[in-house]
């Protein structure tokens, strides 16, 4: 199965609602509710991040019977440094970014946390890709 | 405790939800800061927060919470209204503020997650 999503950079009263539509499918594919919450925290601080740091995104998903796969591309600044971006507490994030309860350099590390497997690759001024991979058993 | 039991002691405002569901609520944890509590693994959990936004919910929605206190009455949108309906999440309105809501809710025997 395959699905794709559109994400607005800036755009915070839409960020989440592609977290939200994977999270009612893996509930329809009878996924265990601890697996999900792993799958969609992950892609939830993901999608969060396209918002607050890039200026559009596409989160494609793809499941099968073993495991999720989930790009998140954005076109947006890139990160120069990917190693202290997953440092905890390391953020540039805007204020209007932290007050929405964002920004506290803990988005990174909790997907890694999340994930079975994380690759991101970056293009400085040009965008920034996340591939997560969690498996579903 | 339950959410009956939340409304009465918080001197709160049911904003939506069912105040008679039967779910029990065995930890609470006060934050502003979202991507804190989407690190929590605890379940039947509380969220105690001052902020107001669509996020609140959608944190909510990803991390399994189905009770949020929104205090000090801050204005809720009818967004964050029909966000939590959809996925069944309980919000919660109270006069309090953040010290004292947790405090009543502790000394009630709401756990602390650390
Ligand atoms: N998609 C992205 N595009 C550009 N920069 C990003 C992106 N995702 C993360 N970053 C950079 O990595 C930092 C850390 O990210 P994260 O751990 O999610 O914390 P936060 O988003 O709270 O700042 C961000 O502050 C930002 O500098
Ligand atoms: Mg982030």
């Amino acid at each position: 199965m395959e699905f794709r999503y559109e994400v607005e950079g800036g755009n915070f009263s839409r960020a989440g609602h592609a977290s939200s539509a994977v999270k009612k499918i893996l509930k329809q594919l009878n996924v265990d509710n601890r697996i999900i919450k792993r799958i969609v925290v992950a892609l939830y601080e993901g999608e969060v991040n396209v918002v607050a740091h890039a200026h559009k995104g596409n989160i494609l998903v793809y499941i099968d019977e073993q495991k999720i796969n989930i790009k998140i591309e954005d076109e947006g600044p890139g990160i120069p440094d990917i190693d202290l971006a997953m440092q905890a507490g390391y953020s540039t994030a805007s204020a209007a970014v932290r007050e929405m309860g964002f920004g506290a350099g803990m988005g990174l590390p909790n997907i890694k946390k999340n994930t079975d497997e994380l690759k991101i690759a970056s293009d400085v001024g040009k965008g920034t890709t996340l591939e997560m991979i969690t498996y579903l058993q | 405790m339950n959410i009956s039991t939340v409304v009465e002691l918080l001197e709160a405002r049911l904003i939506c939800g069912d105040v008679n569901q039967e779910r029990e609520f065995l930890y609470g944890f006060a934050s502003d800061l979202m991507s804190d509590v989407l690190t929590l693994d605890s379940d039947n959990l509380i969220l105690i927060t001052g902020l107001t936004n669509t996020q609140v919910i959608r944190t909510a929605e990803m991390a399994d919470i189905h009770c949020v206190v929104l205090v000090r009455g801050k204005k809720v949108s009818a967004e964050m209204i029909n966000l939590a309906e959809e996925n069944h999440i309980t919000l919660i309105e109270t006069p309090f503020s953040m010290f004292r809501t947790v405090s009543v809710l502790y000394e009630a025997g709401l756990k602390p997650v650390y």
